[in-house]
């Protein structure tokens, strides 16, 4: 292979994309036109854009809960998970007595859960906080059982000759052995929690991104409707940087 | 030594008497599967004996692994790769807190150049040839200052020619720290180089076939190998294999 020169690597990981999702937007505007599609089934990319700024304080107001529904999600699922994880790799018995459950509750379609959690948790941000970490919790456990019990054998032999005790063994070879593991199954939480949330705000709600995307289809007010759905993409985008970041900063031998 | 496994128990050593003496080097030579890397762990305190007793310095395994008396070498380096190579050369120091509890014999620091890693102390494993983790790993079995070094066949996943190197090595820092060592190995001309008695297995159940004593000038030199003594050594030693097998 040969080297690359950082302008290269710009405009491989940058330029590209940009050029792609300009091209998909200009087919999008000559597709309206030439088969003459009217606004309220899809609305123009201009439409769209005159939506983002015209109701950006409208779009902003109701981002607000979903961001803190899907980061509080996030946050309570990945603890949860995490350490659902560390209690099964120290308690085998746990484990076969669990992890058959969390699967289980896997299947559950989270569509039909979100009604379930509102009548028990009620309108506020609970319902909705509790679908994301849902959604959240089993791609962390399963990851994390895996990078907690991926430590190198040797260095478990190791940590045994040296006397190590239980948290000395999860500190220096567990734990950072199943970090790359951790992120791997963040990153892919962090744009499931912003869906977990937007599901919930479906129902028993009026605020969030959720509901302002089912209130613009009823309406036909399709331009609204997309520009909703632009930032949550944007919110989630955001989320699945950060934690990229956090990985690239905090996993560094794994580069 | 008996295992419980799903096929049934695999009695993998028996009736084994072995007596190593103070700043010796011994070598465990013998096909795979013979139970010589099981002997080392039972040394080590990793696995407890069905029956049978090992006795090192004048108490039971489990006593010399508590107070740190023999560093152990593995066949893969098994670094933490979140550490780099000072780092790892330190771990040993870091659990229990033995750092801070017992004055340390060798910095960190000189050990790395002792292994001939001087300038790579803030390397990561990843950024580090197989050879360079094999020594790196030596450097933290020592860091602690052990009177015993075990080794599990530490050279086996090298090349040829990095071996040599770090049987070369090996010998110098043996040479340099005075530690006795058990060196489990697969190789003839390695166990012939660098020890003083090499003791042959049998397949399983691994037995000792034959103890044979190494009489060869000390220190060693690559040119040795040549030498029609060191043939006659490898020569005795293919022999009893064969016998053994």
């Amino acid at each position: 292979m040969t080297a690359r020169s950082p302008d290269a690597v710009l405009v491989r990981r940058i330029v590209l994309p940009l050029v792609v999702i300009a091209g998909l937007v200009i087919l999008w505007d000559v597709a309206i036109r030439a088969f003459a599609i009217p606004p309220y089934v899809i609305p123009t990319p201009a439409s769209v854009g005159h939506a983002l700024v015209k109701e950006r304080a409208r779009l902003v107001e109701n981002a607000i809960p979903t961001i803190l529904e899907s980061l509080g999600g996030f946050a309570l699922g990945n603890l949860v998970a995490i350490a659902a994880a560390i209690a099964f790799v120290h308690n085998k018995m746990l484990e076969r007595a669990l992890y058959p459950v969390a699967v289980a509750v896997r299947t559950l379609p989270v569509v039909a859960i979100a009604p379930i959690f509102v009548l028990m948790l009620g309108n506020g941000y609970s319902p909705k906080i509790a679908i994301a970490a849902l959604i959240t919790f089993f791609p962390t456990l399963v990851n994390m059982v895996e990078g907690l019990e991926s430590a190198d054998p040797q260095a478990l032999e190791l940590m045994h000759v040296l006397s190590a005790s239980r948290t000395e063994v999860f500190r220096y070879v567990r734990w950072p052995s199943s970090l790359p593991y951790l992120f791997s199954a963040m990153r892919i939480a962090s744009t499931s929690s912003v869906l977990g949330a937007l599901v919930a705000e479906w129902i028993g709600t009026n605020t969030g991104l959720g509901y302002l995307i089912v209130l613009t289809t009823y309406d036909f007010r399709t331009a609204l409707l997309y520009a909703a759905m632009v930032v949550t993409s944007a919110i989630a985008l955001a989320f699945f940087f950060m934690v990229s970041t956090l990985e690239w900063l905090l996993v560094r031998w794994e580069r | 030594m008996v295992f419980g496994t799903s096929a049934g128990p695999v009695h993998a050593l028996a009736n084994i008497t072995l007596d190593v003496a103070r700043g010796e080097f011994i070598a465990l030579i013998g096909p795979s599967g013979c139970g010589k890397s099981t002997l080392l762990r039972l040394i080590a305190d990793v696995l407890q004996p069905t029956r049978g007793t090992i006795e090192i310095r004048g108490g039971p395994p489990s006593r010399a692994r508590l107070a740190r008396e023999f560093g152990f070498v593995f066949q893969h380096p098994g670094l933490l790769l979140w550490r780099d190579a000072l780092a790892n050369v330190s771990l040993p120091l870091a659990i229990g807190a033995w750092g801070r509890r017992h004055a340390s014999p060798h910095r960190p620091e000189a050990l790395l150049e002792l292994v001939g890693l001087k300038g790579f102390e803030h390397a990561f494993p990843r950024q580090l040839s197989g050879g360079m983790q094999q020594r790196v790993s030596i450097a933290r079995a020592l860091v602690t200052g052990p009177p015993i070094l075990l080794m599990d066949e530490p050279f086996g996943a090298l090349d040829e020619i990095t071996r040599d190197h770090l049987n070369q090595e090996l010998l110098r820092i043996w040479e340099a720290t005075g530690t006795t060592i058990v060196f489990v190995t697969h190789s003839i001309p390695e166990a012939v180089y660098l020890a003083n008695r090499v003791f042959v297995f049998t397949p399983r159940p691994g037995r000792v076939q034959e103890e044979v004593a190494i009489e060869l000038p000390s220190p060693r030199a690559p040119s040795m190998k040549d030498t029609p003594e060191f043939l006659r050594h490898t020569a005795t030693l293919r022999r009893a294999l064969a016998k053994s097998s």
